[in-house]
């Protein structure tokens, strides 16, 4: 059926009040933007994420996690797109588990994560766009190792990482997937440069610089020149994570602003009460509806290790991330001048939104390749 | 018309004499802008030299009169100015509220005096005005306000708070919107102008989602503005209110050309690497902006001839600042990942991502998109019941 079952309606129901209360606006986004943290998360809610199982929460019961699929990492993932928390669940929790489970690596790492002490960061991009067939980094094949050179970006919560998951040509040339390997790469490597960037969201991305740096053959992801296979499983679980992050998002915006449509009044009656603006209420409902839909779907087929869950899962990132740039945007609009100011959390959603449209693939991106990249 | 070919030769010889190869290099933001005022520092010789070469010629308002400090150029002769500052680039030499709103409605409704008064010291730069229009109750309902203003025979006393009022902290002088009565919503309202140093103004910076601080809260703790600040009658002040917004609007939907994002093509200018379904956005938004601006000189030539519906610039308005927004959706979407930088150097302390976000207020203020809407649908088209 697609719709949440009761395990994962119950747990909808402790997560939503917990990222509301301890995953709120004000105590984590505005409150480390404004302490200048360096992070741009708070790691003791990261830890209490551990408490609750949920940095855990793909990680198998036999490795002290609590053995959930892509459906339950998405309700999180969707709270935390509505309160706009800041953490490394997505990126750890979710993508890099996917990367490293079923290799030794998850034993080295699983137990700091299940935790919620441990962060990692997927180090693909290399240019401003997502483009992971091209990737070009060299890994170059050096006595039992490999020494790896080239440069990536827009490697989220980089500076906080303990390792990094980097995906590196050992073969073939940019634009082919085969050739392609993934090294767990960790965060003391000589030969790593690391700059701290901040977004426009206030969260932190790095940009990474390899100079000559030289890890053992045991730091290969799975097979080497065979890691497109995995870098797939790594970035669908990504993608549609960040597709239910993207749902929250626009959901929190709407929330906030079917709110100001009933408080505010102007030319004597509430602003919700002209009709130019509830059609556009409406619509937007409508679409963030529509796009939660395609989200738990694409969840659902990857759980299910379906033929289609690639397909269904750019369809969620690429709907998701249009309704979401639709409900910032009216957001904004519909809360007229006091949308503009910094005060106000209304445009933390628009600049929230922009950052994780662009995250494992823009919208245009993943239309265009319906899966098949 | 061979006047019009001697005008053009002379302006296109004096300009090249005139404009320095500084002040022919495009704007990168609003800071680069000459605003001029009391307390304007100027970037450079050069633009403070350009500023005194424009106003001396009059040339800051080509098409105010001379008397007034105007270049007294007629509407073609206005054109051609305008023509031959774009080809080489210049850069407009003064941007004024009081330019682009506050003069039209004194040339309008100003007493001789108040025109002797304000006028030059506005073409030459001296006073920089804010407006004080919107109020914490009154946005899309202007005629809403509430600050008061209470007749003391030779004064009014002034009480009370506008909001979202733009560069207030940096301006010398205010034309206000205050209510005289209570009698009437729209007929209550009169138009005042006073100096920002009056005892009793005072400013509170409000920060924008883009990190800059153009607006402020004013506050008006009995403010003592001279009876002869007053412009047109008392509670008349909406007459005069609704004929500025014409004008504010009308500078507002220039911003559908390009303003400092230049008016290239962007499927020109853009490099989008392997993203045809971009690309196409492009593509699609250089044909709107072209047929935009074609309709702008259509409005202007319009305007120039007293043909313009008085709605229309509601109309311009709209479509300007929603094809101004869509613009930056897009740079910022060509520009990936780098364009959410927000602080590097390397991305010129996050110019894109923040230029973005400015472009957010261009359907809010001045009127929001939804009230220019409702104008014309009222207005233009009388339909039944707007
Ligand atoms: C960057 C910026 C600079 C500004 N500078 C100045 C300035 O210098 N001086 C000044 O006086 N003001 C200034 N303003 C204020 C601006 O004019 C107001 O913000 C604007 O008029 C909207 O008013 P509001 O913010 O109260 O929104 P509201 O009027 O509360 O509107 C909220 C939402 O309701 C919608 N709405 C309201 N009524 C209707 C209706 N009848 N039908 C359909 N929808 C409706 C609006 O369109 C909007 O989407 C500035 C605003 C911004 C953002």
């Amino acid at each position: 059926m697609l719709k949440l079952n009761d395990d994962q309606q119950m747990l909808l129901d402790t997560v939503r009040p917990f990222m509301a209360d301890e995953g709120r606006i004000e105590t984590q986004l505005r409150h480390w933007r404004d302490k200048g943290c360096p992070d741009g998360f708070g790691h003791g809610l990261w830890e209490r994420f551990g408490q609750l199982g949920l940095s855990g929460i793909l990680i198998p019961e036999s490795a002290g996690g609590s053995g959930l699929g892509q459906v339950e990492a998405n309700v999180v993932l969707e709270e935390i797109g509505r309160n706009l928390t800041p953490s490394p669940f997505l990126t750890t929790a979710v993508t890099a588990v996917r990367a490293i489970e079923g290799t030794p690596h998850a034993e080295r790492w699983f137990p700091g994560i299940v935790e919620g002490k441990t962060v990692a960061a997927i180090a693909l991009d290399e240019g401003p766009r997502h483009d992971p067939a091209g990737t070009a980094m060299e890994a170059r094949r050096s006595g039992n190792g490999f020494t790896l050179n080239g440069s990536k970006q827009f490697v989220v919560h980089g500076r906080s990482a303990d390792f990094f998951i980097v995906a590196a040509r050992s073969g073939g040339s940019a634009g082919e997937r085969e050739g392609i390997t993934l090294f767990a790469v960790p965060r003391d490597a000589k030969g790593l440069e690391l700059e701290n960037v901040t977004l426009a969201d206030s969260s932190k991305a790095a940009r990474l610089d390899f100079d000559e740096v030289a890890v053992d053959a045991d730091a290969v992801i799975g097979e080497v020149d065979g890691g497109w296979n995995l870098l797939r499983r790594a970035l669908r679980a990504g993608r549609a994570g960040a597709a239910s992050e993207l749902v929250g998002i626009a959901a929190g915006a709407f929330a906030m602003t079917n709110d100001y449509l009933r408080e505010r009044k102007q030319f004597g009656r509430e602003i919700g009460s002209f009709q130019a603006l509830q059609h556009r209420a409406a619509h937007l409902y409508s679409e963030i509806e529509i796009a939660r839909a395609a989200t738990l779907k694409a969840a659902q087929l990857i759980d299910e290790e379906h033929g289609d869950a690639e397909r269904f899962t750019a369809v969620a990132k690429a709907k998701a991330g249009s309704v979401a740039r639709l409900a910032v945007q009216e957001a904004v609009q519909m809360h007229g001048g006091i949308g503009m100011t910094d005060e106000h959390d209304v445009g933390f959603y628009m600049k929230r939104q922009a950052v994780m449209d662009e995250l494992f693939g823009r919208p245009s991106f993943h239309a265009r390749h319906l899966g098949k990249d | 018309m061979a006047d019009d070919e001697t005008f053009r030769a002379e302006t296109r010889a004096w300009l090249e004499a005139n404009c320095s190869p500084e002040m022919r290099t495009p704007m990168r933001s609003e800071k680069d802008a000459c605003w001029g005022g009391r307390n304007f520092k100027f970037a450079s010789d050069a633009q403070r030299q350009w500023l005194e070469a424009m106003a001396g010629r009059g040339w800051t308002v080509p098409d105010w009169p001379s008397e007034y400090g105007g270049g007294g150029l007629s509407p073609s002769e206005t054109k051609i100015l305008k023509e031959e500052m774009a080809a080489i680039g210049a850069r407009v030499p003064l941007t004024s509220f009081g330019i682009s709103m506050l003069g039209p409605a004194l040339l309008k409704y100003g007493t001789e005096a108040q025109k002797q008064r304000f006028l030059p010291e506005i073409a030459r730069g001296e006073i920089r005005w804010c407006q004080g229009y919107s109020e914490p109750g009154a946005g899309s309902d202007l005629a809403g306000l509430q600050t008061r203003a209470e007749d003391k025979g030779d004064h009014y006393l002034v009480n009370g708070q506008k909001v979202w009022t733009s560069y207030a902290d940096e301006a010398d002088w205010i034309f206000c919107l205050v209510r005289t009565s209570n009698e009437s919503k729209h007929g209550g309202i009169s138009f005042l102008l006073f100096d920002m140093e009056s005892p009793g103004v005072s400013t509170r910076p409000i920060k924008l989602i883009s990190g800059y601080s153009p607006f402020c809260e004013t506050f008006f703790d009995n403010v003592k503005v001279p009876k002869d600040q007053l412009v047109h009658e008392e509670n008349k002040g909406w007459t005069v209110a609704k004929y500025l917004l014409g004008h504010e609007r009308e500078m507002i939907s220039g911003m559908g050309l390009g303003g400092s994002a230049g008016s290239s093509l962007l499927s020109e200018a853009l490099d989008v690497g392997d993203d045809p379904l971009l690309a196409a956005d492009l593509a699609r938004f250089d044909v709107d902006a072209l047929a935009f601006q074609a309709m702008s000189e259509h409005f202007i030539d319009k305007l120039k001839a007293g043909e313009a519906h008085p709605a229309e610039p509601s109309l311009m308005k709209y479509a300007g600042t929603e094809l101004n927004k869509r613009r930056h959706e897009l740079l910022l979407r060509a520009g990936g990942s780098d364009a959410l930088e927000w602080e590097s150097e390397r991305s010129r302390e996050g110019k894109t991502a923040r230029d973005w976000l400015r472009t957010k207020a261009n359907s809010i203020e001045g009127g929001t998109s939804e009230i220019q809407l409702g104008i014309v649908a009222k207005h233009i088209l009388q339909l039944p019941g707007a």
